[in-house]
């Protein structure tokens, strides 16, 4: 198994481990996985799969925040590198779940499809791969949007809502709020807190976001609100959710006109991120 | 059949027919209590069994502070403060307040949690966690948003921080359940800390308040 324990936490897709970590690997395996411990020069595997069944009360592992922030002596931090390549972008609800609904028929679920789309060509421009957790009128569950954001290194999660209320033609963003780590014994997070390790990196990219909004839309707050949001509490990445205000308004024109101001703020708060967010790179690692 | 045994039936009739005029008031009203038992669904019986508890006009007069929107910034929450008589039992005090938040205040348009919902139970653990049982209406009313969720859950953490000093965190179930999301945005899965600090930063000056 592929762990670089380095950071204080676990990295799947970095990777050979470092000869210095073998025995605390050796000894975490035999505890508490109880496989057996091949040597140092094992091949590298796979990231772990895609949870099956993300309801199961069963921890699931999932990277750790970057390198960046590890405690580790000098002579043991591997080598850093920007690792910020890809954007997640959550076109929330879907299917039968519509989401905010205004008086007008005005349905969220599509508004954001739409948002999505402007979103993805303003990242696309400035560098970025965008994956997106939905194209169409599906709904994939808060898991499964998750599990998109966390089979990726060096993504970031944008989740985007319009909401029922609030003065329109403004933006806010939200990070999820405090979260306890709550490391298990065997290193491993639970899927249920990936989010905590990231909490300082949200905040970053959701006040450079927000920052942006605030340039767009007159009214909307300068820094990012804090807020315990179920999408971004299992996502192992910097993740913010941006709603829009809101589907009150008589003319879905009125939102229309706002996406390419929201779609440049969050490129170009997404793109201003890009070098605070720095992941481990091992030397020979496998991607 | 003889004169005498006509008049014994006749009279025999006239009787019945007097004891089924008074009885049937009666009768009458009983079948109307038997239709005020029809069953009832499980949320009915549970309302009625859960009404707002009345104020006991012996227990003290207490200056609460009920947190609902704001009237200048709609994604902001001011304290209004009414007089209520409070019960010094937490528990009691807890529905109390709750209660009052849920009736809203004067002007609905800053109401934070539907009209329709109701408190179902309430109960306080050893460690400070409390557990409010809200009807199917605070999730199905509410507005969708990440707004209005938040504003209507800190409504009541902040209500419960301000007036009963012994709550320190708050789970909040639906019908008795515990639920994913309140309407699709904000975590029900875990417990929200009643901050006290919190509640003393959101107030505003009184002036502001309606």
């Amino acid at each position: 198994m592929l762990l670089d324990v380095t950071n204080g936490g676990m990295n799947f897709a970095q990777g050979v481990m470092l000869p210095g970590h073998r025995r605390v690997l050796c000894a975490l395996v035999l505890l508490f996985v109880a496989l057996p411990c091949g040597s140092a020069q094992a091949p590298a595997q796979a990231p772990p799969p895609l949870p099956n069944n993300p309801s199961s009360p069963v921890s699931r592992p999932v990277p750790a925040a970057g390198g960046a922030f590890s405690s580790s002596s000098p002579a043991q931090m591997p080598q850093t590198r920007t690792g910020l390549n890809i954007v997640v972008l959550d076109p929330a609800h879907g299917g039968t779940d519509t989401g905010a609904r205004g008086t007008g028929g005005i349905r969220e679920s599509e508004i954001v499809l739409g948002f999505a789309e402007k979103v993805r060509r303003a990242l696309e421009m400035q560098g970025f791969q965008v994956v997106q957790t939905r194209l169409g009128n599906e709904n994939p569950s808060f898991d499964d949007r998750s599990a998109l954001a966390n089979a990726q290194t060096g993504a970031v999660f944008v989740s985007l809502h319009v909401s029922s209320t609030g003065l329109p033609g403004t933006a806010r963003v939200y990070v999820n709020s405090d979260l306890p780590l709550g490391r298990e014994a065997n290193g491993l997070i639970p899927w249920d807190r990936a989010q905590a390790p990231f909490l300082g990196l949200s905040r970053k990219l959701g006040d450079l976001v927000q920052g942006n909004l605030a340039q767009q839309f007159r009214g909307s707050p300068g820094d990012a609100q804090s807020s315990a949001i179920r999408q971004l509490r299992t996502t192992a990445a910097p993740a913010i959710a941006v709603e829009i205000s809101s589907v009150s308004v008589d003319n879905r024109q009125d939102l229309d006109r706002m996406a390419p101001g929201v779609a440049e703020a969050i490129a170009r708060g997404v793109a201003a991120f890009r070098p605070s967010y720095v992941v481990a790179a091992v030397p020979g690692a496998v991607r | 059949m003889t004169a005498r045994w006509i008049r014994v039936v006749v009279g025999g009739l006239v009787g019945a027919v007097i004891i089924a005029a008074l009885y049937f008031p009666i009768l009458k009203r009983r079948v109307k209590q038997t239709a005020k038992l029809q069953p009832q669904s499980e949320e009915q019986a549970r309302r009625e069994l859960t009404q707002p508890l009345a104020a006991n006009p012996s227990e003290p007069r207490v200056k609460a502070k009920l947190f609902w929107a704001s009237n200048s910034d709609d994604a902001a929450l001011t304290p209004v403060t009414v007089d209520l008589p409070l019960s010094a039992d937490p528990v009691l005090r807890s529905k109390q307040v709750l209660n009052t938040l849920l009736a809203g205040p004067v002007d609905p348009e800053l109401r934070t949690l539907p009209p329709d919902a109701v408190l179902l139970a309430f109960y306080l653990l050893q460690d400070g966690t409390a557990i409010a049982d809200f009807s199917e209406a605070l999730a199905t009313s509410i507005p969708s948003g990440i707004v209005s969720e938040q504003l209507a859950v800190d409504s009541i953490t902040h209500t419960l921080a301000e007036n009963v000093p012994q709550i320190m965190r708050l789970k909040i179930l639906i019908h008795g359940q515990e639920v994913e999301t309140l309407a699709g945005h904000l975590d029900l899965t875990g417990a929200f800390t009643v901050n006290h600090r919190a509640a003393q930063a959101a107030i505003v000056p009184a002036d502001a308040a309606q």
